[in-house]
């Protein structure tokens, strides 16, 4: 009995080659996302700066969400570990974001409100 | 006795079939969440009014009333640089866990110390940021932006160090051998520690630095 329920845990970690691949991956999407910044914010105000300005916030985000999945995944081993592990981690998260988007759309209604009043 | 039967008399078996230390720094990591994002919160909801006070700004270059230039402050390419590392670090880690996990201690130990190096810089490099902003003028309480920014970017740069004084424990332990693959499991507790240090810098690099 004991030995039947200690069997979630016991799932094999990815070896050194999908550790690398990873850490590859990691680099590339950091690259792109200074890289992104240089054109953005340093380049010239045309062309691919001026098509990737308008979207650059949804597209850090998303290198950003990116990047903390595959982390989460693989080096914290998420995808091999008990799913008990991921719910503990993945639940806080959820209300994380919650709250972050909370705030900021409480804080933007209320700017929005109290301007033409308080200036 | 052998080993694994040690091991199972040290800790029984629970009612989930998990090691509950395991789930425990799961849970700590969990609440660690919603910290992290009060304060990203925090950050975010006053960056829209950065320029309400004086400078210096991050991203902008600002002339006071008087006649004093500030030029922006941020050095993407130094903080990139630790991102960068601190990403590598994440890495170099995972390849000590494997080594402690297969009982090679030259992996472990090598890469451990590889770990804690990427660690330091990172703390190293965040101690120079702050020194090098409040030179610039930029204190805790002078606009709001430095305020959010000190306190976020200060809470994590506490918790690195936190990693690399558990990091180099761990580093201790195993050169005098006693993180044996039994142990394992100590490793990467600290491993799971550290990874989530890395993936908070993950969204607060973007998030200050490169959004404007």
């Amino acid at each position: 009995m004991a030995n039947d329920t200690a069997a979630p845990q016991e799932h094999a970690h990815p070896g050194a080659g999908t550790y690398i691949k990873i850490a590859l991956v990691l680099f590339v999407l950091t690259a792109l996302e200074v890289g992104g910044y240089e054109v953005v914010h340093r380049g010239e105000p045309a062309g691919l700066a001026a098509m990737l300005a308008p979207i650059f916030v949804e597209v850090l985000l998303l290198l950003s969400a990116l990047k903390f999945a595959l982390v989460a995944m693989f080096y914290m081993h998420l995808k091999m570990d008990a799913k008990l592990f991921s719910t503990v981690f993945v639940f806080p998260l959820i209300i994380a974001v919650v709250v972050i988007v909370a705030l900021i759309a409480l804080f933007a209604y209320n700017a929005h409100v109290s301007a033409p009043l308080g200036g | 006795m052998s080993h694994d039967a040690a091991h199972a008399l040290e800790h029984p078996p629970t009612a989930t079939g998990l090691d509950t230390r395991k789930l425990a720094i799961w849970t700590f990591i969990g609440s660690e969440c919603l910290f992290f994002a009060s304060l990203i919160a925090t950050y975010l909801v006053y960056h829209a009014r950065i320029k309400s006070g004086p400078g210096p700004y991050p991203h902008d270059a600002w002339t006071a009333p008087d006649g004093t230039h500030f030029e922006p402050i941020f050095e993407i390419p130094l903080v990139t640089l630790g991102t960068a590392l601190l990403l590598f670090s994440s890495f170099f880690v995972v390849l000590a866990l494997n080594g402690a996990q297969k009982g090679n201690r030259r992996q472990l130990v090598g890469w451990l110390a590889a770990t804690i190096a990427c660690g330091m810089f990172f703390v190293g490099m965040q101690v120079y940021e702050f020194t090098h902003f409040v030179h610039k003028g930029l204190g805790f309480t002078t606009n709001l932006f430095s305020a959010p920014f000190y306190t976020l970017t200060g809470f994590h740069g506490t918790h690195v160090t936190v990693g690399v004084i558990w990091l180099v424990t761990m580093l201790v332990l195993a050169i005098r051998g006693k993180v044996p693959p039994a142990k394992a499991l100590n490793l990467e507790m600290a491993a799971l520690y550290w990874h989530f240090v890395d993936v908070v810098w993950i969204v607060i690099f973007p998030v200050v630095y490169l959004m404007r």
